[in-house]
């Protein structure tokens, strides 16, 4: 990083040919932001056209003027007619949304650290099988267990109960956050943990006081991309879920959208924008995390 | 920290054997301690994963509707499948289409954009925001319905056809145009793989480039001899996640086509006629037959790309 800084710093006396090369450079520069700024106008367009749909009434949405993402004047009933379209109001999919949300972060958090430590720390038989059983449950598609698990939560009855969608998650189902904490914990010093022990410490001990609070950062990523991939999940909700009181976001927006056909777009994008808040929320918050989760794991 | 796991990390992991414990009672104690913590995750695997990948095994060869009991019929799901179902055809050339283009599309997509962003730019976190926004958010059924009017009739895009002086075409009812309504919005997805390309380049020593400017090598070569080969394990690595993840995609499918697949089967996912077959018309046994497929398939890519990869994945000089 120092190195490129050189170049560019301000010096009083320039050799004209060195000039004419740095505003050569600096053009260059230009037009690559101008690139840059048009892909991400690009990116962005189709959400500030949704949010800006959320506040124009029908007819605008469908005007000769629609590509225009910004109303004329701001309409706020679509969120009013959207919030209670459905007979179920939006604040019952939210509160389903979040229960299941808060039940599988409890549950990864509990399992996948308890996992991780043992993966990581300790010695065991057939430890090496294990661990190569967990790798190969990352590549396997969850459709190959979706028979089985289904029948086997109709059989408990569990079936349009939110519990098929959380019980799983507490027992370390979700490899890539075993994966993650494995890959946390292998960077903190083992001297902690040797020295607690010869103090006394139990291996319960030292995972409670020292690896957890050390882990931090690593439960914060998987509490995070817990919420996101539960919240926008929509295949287990689909199948487990059937009625309306129990629906959750994401299927309170796809029966609405089932319900109205296509006539009530208004309040339809009004809802979809809510619906992206909790999410979007997170990333302003933890961007950091969230970027550094993706960059050492893979995470989606 | 090195940031990305490779498989070399992995291998080298599982052959990494603790120190021989000298005391037998303290490897016991450790034996056990081990076992309690990975209980929950033991029964995770035993009654959520290899158990219920066991008993789909044996119902892919059963006739079964979950009322009564499952009906032994052998090979018969499979030979229909392929011999006499067009709709499972159809499926397979529906996600093998869409998994050729968009991964190779997102991939070449996050690597151009994560090398220019590499590059000491202003503003380099408000781009990389940006474009990571889409991942996070594109899985959603809020996104999808979003596709459906921006591609459907009367939809942004047709009125832009429109404003060109074009016909008004609602890709989405169109057989030929529909699957590509999804391809784009997964590209539009390609934020996350160019997070982890940018932590890769971030890797690469900057002499390297230093000395090839040096030498009068232009930026196309540098990138070509330097930046493309010491990727090509982060490469490697995101083409197999996003493989993995096209394969099993099913929300945009069933929301734009409103659960059929349509029009003409067009967007008819893999994984959208799985749910059909199985939570439609209760046919259990063809929808597990169906899941084992897509493991094989799954695994015979993976399988490629594994077997291939000694020969473009670059390890370093410290390969054994």
């Amino acid at each position: 990083m120092a190195i490129i800084s050189v170049g560019t710093s301000a010096t009083t006396r320039v050799p004209v040919q060195q000039l004419s090369k740095r505003r050569k450079h600096s053009t260059a520069r230009w037009i690559l932001h101008i690139v840059l700024i048009a892909c991400a106008i690009v990116m962005v367009y189709p959400l500030i056209w949704m949010i800006g749909a959320s506040l124009k009434s029908d007819q605008a949405i469908f005007s000769n003027n629609s590509l225009n993402p910004f109303p004329a004047n701001l309409k706020f009933d679509n969120y009013v007619q959207g919030w209670v379209a459905s007979g179920t109001t939006f604040g019952t999919f939210f509160l389903n949304s979040f229960l299941i949300c808060i039940g599988a972060i409890i549950g990864n958090l509990i399992s996948c650290s308890l996992a991780a430590y043992a993966f990581a720390r300790m010695k065991f038989k057939l430890r090496g099988v294990w661990f190569a059983l967990m790798l190969g449950t990352l590549l396997l598609p969850s459709q190959v267990t979706l028979v089985p698990q289904y029948v086997f939560f109709h059989a408990l009855g569990w079936t349009n109960s939110i519990l098929p969608l959380i019980v799983p998650k507490f027992f370390g189902v979700e490899s890539f956050f075993v994966f993650l904490m494995i890959q946390f914990i292998r960077g903190i010093p083992i001297e902690l943990e040797q020295a607690a022990m010869v103090d006394g410490a139990s291996r319960f001990q030292i995972f409670s006081r020292i690896i957890l609070p050390l882990l931090s950062p690593a439960l914060v990523t998987t509490t995070i991309f817990t919420f996101i991939w539960t919240y926008n999940d929509f295949f287990g909700q689909l199948i487990y879920l059937s009625s309306q009181s129990k629906f959750t976001v994401a299927l309170g927006l796809q029966s609405f959208l089932d319900a109205s056909g296509e006539s009530a777009w208004g309040p339809m994008f009004a809802m979809t924008t809510l619906s992206l808040v909790p999410v979007f929320l997170l990333f302003v918050f933890f961007q950091k995390r969230l970027i550094e989760g993706v960059a050492t794991t893979g995470l989606k | 920290m090195s940031g990305l796991l490779t498989i070399r990390d992995l291998s080298a992991f599982i052959e990494r054997r603790p120190p021989r414990e000298s005391r037998i009672r303290k490897s016991l104690s450790e034996n056990v301690a081990g076992y309690i913590f990975l209980v929950p995750w033991l029964l995770g695997i035993l009654f959520f994963v290899g158990g219920p990948a066991l008993v789909s095994l044996y119902l892919s060869f059963t006739n079964f509707n979950l009322l009564s009991a499952p009906k032994w019929i052998g090979l018969q799901n499979y030979i229909q499948m392929f011999t006499l179902d067009p709709q499972y055809i159809a499926s397979l050339g529906v996600t093998f289409t869409y998994v050729l283009f968009a991964v190779p599309l997102s991939l070449a997509g996050a690597l151009v954009l994560a090398t220019v962003l590499n590059r000491d730019i202003k503003g380099i976190g408000l781009y990389r925001a940006i474009y990571y926004v889409p991942s996070l958010l594109g899985g959603s059924v809020a996104i999808a319905i979003l596709w459906r009017q921006i591609f459907g009739s009367s939809g942004l895009v047709s009125k832009a056809y429109e404003f060109f002086g074009l016909p008004p075409t609602s890709w989405i009812s169109t057989p030929s145009h529909a699957l590509w309504t999804l391809i784009i919005l997964h590209v539009w997805q390609f934020g996350s793989p160019m997070i982890i390309f940018l932590a890769g380049l971030k890797q690469i020593p900057r002499e390297l480039y230093e000395a090839a400017a040096v030498d009068g090598a232009p930026r196309w070569r540098q990138f070509v001899s330097i930046t493309l080969p010491l990727l090509t394990p982060i490469i490697f690595f995101n083409l197999v996640l996003q493989m993995i993840y096209a394969f099993q995609a099913f929300t945009p499918a069933f929301v734009v086509s409103s659960g059929t697949g349509g029009p003409a089967n067009s967007t008819l996912f893999y994984t959208l006629y799985l749910y059909q077959q199985g939570f439609a018309n209760f046919r259990m046994g063809y929808a597990s037959a169906m899941g084992w497929i897509l493991l094989v398939i799954i695994g015979i890519f993976a399988a490629i790309a594994f077997s291939t990869s000694r020969y473009w994945v670059y390890y370093g000089n410290d390969r054994d």
